[in-house]
């Protein structure tokens, strides 16, 4: 065996550069086939919204009456450059698309993070404090659980309107009770173990436990949660806009496409299946891994 | 058992309470809703006569006493848009609701027990695995994109099923279709779940021993033993996802519900109308949640048989 490596040339024997390095590169190894699609869709829809303004072709609002309703490529009558056709206003849809989906990730991740603010912190307070605040906390979530959300957001969107913030609002409020339901189970089982009366009895105040013994703790289905609100907010969000109630035209969300295609289905159905086929990469993508997270990402589940 | 009946009813009554707090704060923090919908052309007069009319004059305390007073006593105003009373508006609706409900509910059933039962019994098999791949898809799929996507198709397509309406019983096959996805893939996973945890059991080897047939022991003492654990499940859920799909899909097929009523007026902004529904649907979803919660604290003897 030493034959065989002192004869390799010197410079063979350097550390090769490892594949392990790459971040994700783990979780790629233990992954089975319909989590790596999954992976490899989620990193050209995250890449397809970053470069957005690089990668689509037109400007998302620019209308072309000359060429409205136009087919993608491959039918009759498709015009160069329209990679997947045009709208009733001779819009660009691929460029639409690649906007829409930028939108609905941007809104769903500020209203996945508000709700993991709100409800974390009250979660954590809930648990920590107790009383007639958790009291009080726990009651709201009973009633969030207890009401229909899509309720809640068709009053709000009614009354003040739909602007992007107000979405935003309505998105983030979503959800926040089961992070908050999630962190206060936490918190009261961790509090009664023994490494939190350990860290109090070597003079950790309160504060201290809480974010530096307690939190460190809820992140993993913290986590879990998160993705699995994240796609559950994306579907949230492409449905109210689907039903006019979401952000409004001219601005392009996925969903509000294909509610304003829905009209011209029978003539020009490629305005409502491009779209629509983004939509099911986005959800099945987030969902499988948020439903893989959820099986594996918690030592403690796993190794039950 | 009269204690947790009690509490039930008291969570049941804060939650309403709440529900009605929220619709009528809602209602008046943007301003007078009359402004909105009348607009300019209107004489101060009768814009007061209005406003007294929908109880929105006086301090924000006199005009939550008058809100619950009007609940309380059924007066709910007049639509803004159709100048009918908005109960009478929201009845007409409630049958074509509850026939989509009913239609949906025994589609589900039919497919996801028996579908959640192959694909517990037949888990490393590939049918078992392709079963639940399908569930999963229902599951992360808007219902919206299943409805449209059934309409491109089957409408307008193959030109085999009407879009728009209640009518015939043809009407029915798209919206329970579309409705339902969400509902199989949801009770095909508890069924699943339910019937590998009863597998496992002694009874069941038992009952192989006693030289039944596979048929019996899975039907009659798997299936029967799991149906517990599948209803207590589903109980919890049922009524808040009834209102959610009915929302969007009576939406899209404009079937003349409770569900498309809501999205309306909300686009239209016609608030009586919207308040009412949301407070309707509210109502019925709390109450059916507690109802639930009490049938199954009769069911556990360890709730039923408390002292107290």
């Amino acid at each position: 065996m030493s034959d065989l490596t002192s004869s390799l040339p010197e410079t063979s024997r350097r550390p090769v550069p490892s594949l392990h390095r790459i971040p994700g590169y783990a979780l790629w190894c233990k992954a089975d086939w319909v989590l790596r699609i999954a992976l490899v869709v989620g990193m050209i829809l995250v890449l397809l919204t970053i470069a957005a303004p690089l990668i689509s072709p037109f400007d998302p609002n620019d209308q072309s009456l000359i060429s409205r309703l136009r087919p993608p490529l491959g039918f009759e009558r498709y015009k160069a450059g329209f990679f997947l056709g045009t709208d009733e206003l001779g819009r660009d849809i691929l460029s639409r698309c690649i906007y829409g989906l930028r939108l609905t990730f941007a809104l769903a991740l500020a209203g996945a993070v508000i709700g993991l603010l709100i409800g974390g912190t009250l979660g954590l307070l809930a648990g920590l404090v107790g009383g007639v605040f958790e009291d009080f906390v726990m009651g709201a979530v009973d009633a969030q659980i207890a009401i229909p959300f899509t309720l809640i957001a068709l009053l709000i969107l009614a009354i003040f309107g739909s602007s992007l913030e107000i979405m935003v609002l309505v998105l983030g409020v979503y959800g926040w009770e089961q992070h908050a339901r999630i962190v206060r189970g936490e918190v009261r089982k961790l509090t009664g173990m023994p490494f939190i009366e350990a860290a109090r009895a070597a003079g950790a105040g309160p504060v201290r436990i809480a974010l530096r013994h307690i939190l460190p703790n809820v992140v993993s289905p913290l986590v879990v949660q998160f993705t699995l609100n994240f796609s559950n907010i994306v579907i949230l969000e492409s449905t109210l806009s689907f039903l006019g109630l979401g952000v409004q035209p001219p601005t392009a969300t996925l969903g509000s496409m294909v509610g304003i295609g829905r009209d011209y289905l029978p003539t020009a159905p490629w305005i409502v299946v491009a779209p629509a086929m983004m939509i099911l990469l986005l959800t099945f993508a987030v969902q499988i891994l948020g439903d893989w997270l959820r099986d594996h990402a918690d030592v403690r589940l796993r190794s039950r | 058992m009269l204690s947790y009946v009690l509490r039930t009813l008291l969570k049941m009554a804060v939650t309403l309470f709440i529900i009605v707090t929220l619709v009528f704060f809602a209602t008046r923090l943007s301003g007078n809703p009359v402004d909105f919908v009348i607009g300019e052309g209107i004489t101060q007069e009768d814009r007061q006569l209005l406003i007294a009319y929908y109880g929105l004059d006086g301090s924000i305390a006199t005009q939550y006493r008058k809100f619950i007073a009007s609940i309380l006593t059924g007066e709910f105003g007049l639509s803004f848009l159709e100048r009918r009373p908005v109960a009478d508006i929201a009845a007409e609706r409630i049958w074509p609701s509850l026939k989509l409900l009913l239609s949906t509910a025994i589609f589900t059933f039919a497919l996801s027990i028996p579908l959640g039962i192959a694909a517990a019994v037949y888990r490393t098999r590939f049918i078992g695995s392709a079963i639940m791949v399908i569930a999963f898809m229902g599951y992360a799929v808007p219902p919206f994109v299943i409805a449209t996507l059934l309409v491109l198709i089957f409408a307008y397509t193959l030109n085999w099923l009407p879009v728009v309406g209640d009518g015939t019983a043809l009407h029915f096959i798209m919206p329970t279709l579309a409705m339902s996805g969400m509902f199989v893939a949801a009770l095909t996973r508890f069924t699943r779940n339910a019937m590998l945890d009863v597998l496992g059991q002694d009874y069941m080897r038992t009952a192989r021993a006693k030289g039944l047939p596979e048929r019996t022991v899975i039907l009659k003492h798997g299936l029967r033993n799991a149906s517990i654990t599948i209803l207590s499940v589903v109980g919890l859920q049922i009524a808040g996802w009834i209102a959610a799909g009915s929302v969007v899909i009576e939406s899209i097929f404009s079937w003349p519900g409770i569900g498309d009523l809501l999205v309306r007026s909300a686009i239209m902004r016609d608030y009586p109308v919207l308040q009412f529904g949301v407070l309707m649907v509210a109502v019925a979803v709390i109450c059916i949640n507690a109802a639930v919660d009490i049938a199954y604290a009769y069911a556990d003897p360890r709730i039923r048989l408390a002292k107290g």
